[in-house]
């Protein structure tokens, strides 16, 4: 295909053009960012968590007389295990995702510093078992480290913790973490355990370095237990909160009893990331359709423009495949002089938003693929446009002159 | 003379359906998408207190120690003040009002036989929290100083807890059941509640939403055990026992400073508080700051960050939208330059058909604008829909109704420029020639 001659006559029709140029400069740069915006949301919904999210289910019951903790729980938990299908149940101070986080710092020395959000989790008996914690090295808690640990002012009185994965490479890398002690203000616990990373009470709040941070304490029953961990099977779960909560009801009369399968959890977690999610997507959607739009406007244009031209170029010989090539390469050029404009706009944009919001770099590869993606829209958009050109009589050439 | 451009511009629009149609529905879109994304960020920016927002500061000191600092950084303040210095402050009585509030999330038990008890957001405040915030009260009013001191067990109540709880009657006088200790109550709010929820900015709870169910004094809350959501201790640990004495950051302070006067003088006295806690080795470091109300909303970022995303990627769309209208009406105008030739021939000047040409990229504006709006009341619709906090809150008002029709019109007349530039300096001579 001679391009000369589509180069001289675009050099005519400047302003058309550019405006094509422009439009798909604009879509390319938005649509690049914004691909990436949802690629790093969709990252975020599907972090990866280490208990058994498919199976626990949450019952949350708060406004009890934290005194009477240590025989109300127990009495509890007879009724939660006597539930058709519970497999396991067992009282924690608070979930993965549940919003409401406890922080502390931990460091390797007494007198350590650390900028590390790490989420703590204070465990009844049984309570790895109901998460479904994945032990990666050592052992859970043992009867006598349960009956013998409480918390006091949110720390644990015991002697032994579970630390993540991710923990454990991060304070001491290249070491065996097992048996090593672990300090927070002033008090010290030996490590016996290495669990598969489990997500962060608030991970947004805790950031990156304290997403997948997370300590287990082992502990009697006590008042600031306020969730109750079911385990079950998938298809169970449903019924198995419902008849919790009615079970609990009837027990804790004076409180306010509440559940949920661990899936709603994360559900309810993410509202307002998958929100944005569908956003992005319906804006990308309705920009690349207005962008064709334009995109089959000018060119119908072009081509009602041009029918005596492309009559003569038929009665002097070409094929329709040669109108159709014109006008496809025509527009093949425009995008491509588009999409290199769009991509340098992309990383621009990137740039802006790096500096003013929470955004990190965007990934090389998303731009050359929104630059494939609006060049294929473009031959698409042409389409029409061209096979009605291609359909131009040779006869026109000799009407009308 | 507009009449008759009006005439031509129908005429010109009815001649291509389908281009007008892909102009108007591409106008649409994109406006729709920019008032729906400015409607929900006018929302959540806006000024919860536009009477009294400039009179109202947020004062910060720092008693962290220099091992343990707040920020690592140096350039934030804790957020939040301990017990003792929003005390001292707030006894100095150096500003007009004062008051010292934390949030509580409390059980609420209706009386007997009216239901199971429940959850919801509390605030524990000291008595000027209502006067300086001119909450409308539709029953009785708020309590004293000297209640406060007292720890006396009463309570406000918002005016939906009172629908619910006592059927909107006037309940002042009765005993409301809050985590399980009985109030009195004093008063009854009308519905109240200032977007964003300024107060509890870093206190817990939402930022925007409904406002709160009941209000009651700080000392006597703490009294019966009530608990601040948040809490952050610069000691050992937090002993939540002795909360009051303890090293730990837990309650906001608001002050109301009529003008900028009292603002240096507040500044001042504020500055002279700190470096005299320095001297009795209370604190480290005699750092101070004293935000205004909107400019404290601005750097703690109440704002969510993707909502101005959105309004930024809807402008982007709407750049889009107005590029391709330019493109189409041009592409329209230069097809009728055999009939600007004629017209031109026939006397009309380079005015009247750049006018002419006007008037038909405005129609298509207006009639955008029409359908952009029904775009964005889908688009409000939608976000109604979604679990965001501020959901419910997504509505067009008039500001932004009219405010639809100026971009429209804006957007339609910049982009009808061009293409009735290019029409106003066609030759007539050629296009005659060539018919």
């Amino acid at each position: 295909m001679e391009i000369r001659p589509i180069l001289s006559s675009l050099r005519r029709h400047r302003i058309p053009a550019v405006l094509i140029v422009l439009e798909i400069a604009l879509a390319c740069a938005v649509l690049g960012n914004a691909v990436f915006m949802i690629g790093q949301r969709m990252a975020n919904i599907h972090w990866s968590n280490g208990i058994d999210e498919a199976g626990v289910s949450v019952v949350t019951v708060n406004g009890t007389d934290p005194g009477l903790a240590a025989s109300d729980i127990p009495r509890d938990l007879v009724a939660l295990r006597g539930i058709a299908g519970v497999t396991a149940a067992a009282p924690v101070t608070s979930m993965p995702l549940d919003q409401n986080p406890a922080l502390t710092g931990f460091t390797t020395t007494p007198d350590g510093k650390t900028t590390v959000n790490t989420s703590v989790y204070f465990l009844g008996s049984g309570g790895e078992r109901a998460l479904g914690l994945h032990l990666l090295q050592g052992r859970f808690f043992n009867a006598d480290e349960y009956a013998d640990s409480g918390l006091k002012d949110f720390q644990s009185t015991g002697h032994v913790v579970l630390v993540t994965g991710s923990d454990a490479q991060r304070l001491w890398p290249g070491q065996d973490a097992l048996g090593k002690t672990l300090y927070a203000n002033g008090e010290s616990w030996t490590v016996v355990g290495v669990v598969g990373d489990v997500l962060a009470q608030d991970p947004n709040f805790s950031g990156p370095g304290g997403r997948y941070s997370s300590v287990f304490y082992p502990s009697r029953p006590d008042g600031m237990m306020g969730d109750y961990v079911l385990r079950s099977a998938p298809q169970d779960r449903d019924r198995v909160v419902r008849e919790a909560v009615q079970a609990l009801g009837r027990l804790e009369l004076g409180a306010v009893v509440e559940g949920k399968t661990y899936a709603q959890m994360r559900t309810d977690y993410f509202a307002d990331t998958s929100s944005m999610v569908w956003m992005l997507v319906l804006v990308c959607v309705v920009m690349l359709a207005v962008t064709a739009f334009g995109i089959v406007g000018l060119t119908s244009f072009w081509v009602g423009q041009r029918r005596r031209q492309i009559g003569i170029r038929r009665a002097v010989g070409a094929t329709r495949g040669h109108i159709m090539q014109y006008f496809q390469t025509e527009n093949f050029l425009l995008s491509g002089a588009g999409v290199v404009l769009g991509m340098a706009l992309a990383f621009g944009i990137n740039l802006y938003l790096m500096r003013h919001y929470e955004i990190t770099r965007m990934p090389w590869y998303y731009l050359p693929v929104s630059a494939l993606a609006l060049w294929l829209l473009g031959q698409l958009a042409v389409l029409g446009p061209a096979l009605r050109a291609a359909a131009v009589p040779p006869v026109v050439a000799t009407r009308s002159v | 003379m507009f009449g008759y451009y009006l005439d031509l511009a129908l005429r010109s629009l009815k001649r291509n359906k389908v281009l007008t149609a892909l102009m108007v529905l591409a106008l649409a879109l994109g406006i729709g998408a920019t008032i729906t994304t400015l409607t929900v960020l006018k929302l959540l920016s806006g000024d919860p207190m536009p009477q009294k927002s400039a009179q109202l500061f947020y004062p910060q000191l720092d008693p962290y120690p220099v091992s343990q600092p707040f920020s690592r950084s140096g350039k934030r303040m804790p957020f939040l003040l301990n017990y003792v210095d929003a005390m001292n402050l707030i006894h100095a009585h150096k500003a007009e009002r004062q008051a010292a509030i934390a949030m509580s999330q409390v059980k609420l038990t209706p009386p007997s036989g009216a239901g199971k008890p429940f959850y919801a957001q509390g605030v524990l405040a000291t008595a000027d929290f209502f006067p300086m915030f001119d909450a409308p009260f539709r029953y009785g009013s708020g309590w004293s100083a000297a209640d406060d001191d007292s720890r006396a067990q009463v309570a406000v109540i918002a005016g939906d807890l009172n629908a619910r709880l006592f059927g909107g009657a006037n309940s002042v006088g009765r005993m409301i059941r809050i985590e399980d200790h009985d109030f009195r109550i004093v008063g009854v709010l009308r519905n109240w509640a200032p977007q964003p929820r300024f107060y509890a900015v870093h206190l817990g709870g939402h930022s925007y939403g409904k406002g709160e169910a009941v209000f009651v004094p700080l000392q006597g809350a703490r009294a019966d055990g009530m608990m601040p959501s948040t809490m952050m201790g610069y000691g050992k640990s937090i002993d939540v026992e002795h909360l009051e004495s303890a090293p730990a950051i837990w309650l906001g302070l608001w002050v109301q400073l009529p003008d900028a006067a009292d603002v240096a003088a507040y500044k001042l006295f504020l500055g002279n508080y700190a470096q005299e806690q320095v001297a009795l080795g209370r604190f480290q470091k005699s750092h101070i700051a004293l935000s205004g109300l909107m400019a404290w909303m601005r750097s703690e970022h109440v704002v969510p960050e993707d909502v101005r995303l959105q309004a930024g990627l809807a402008f982007g769309f709407l750049l889009i939208c107005v590029v391709n209208t330019v493109g189409l009406l041009l592409a329209k105008c230069l097809r009728r330059s055999r009939e600007i030739g004629v017209r031109r021939a026939l006397g009309a000047s380079r005015g009247a058909i750049f006018a002419q040409f006007m008037v038909e990229a405005g129609i298509v504006g207006v009639v955008g604008g029409v359908l952009g709006l029904v775009f964005a009341e889908l688009g409000l619709w939608g976000i109604r829909h979604q679990p965001a906090q501020y959901a419910d809150l997504a509505h067009l008002d008039l500001a932004m109704f009219l405010f639809t029709f100026v971009v429209a019109l804006a957007a339609s007349l910049v982009a009808g420029l061009l293409p009735a530039w290019r029409a106003c300096v066609v030759a007539p001579a050629p296009q005659l020639k060539d018919a």
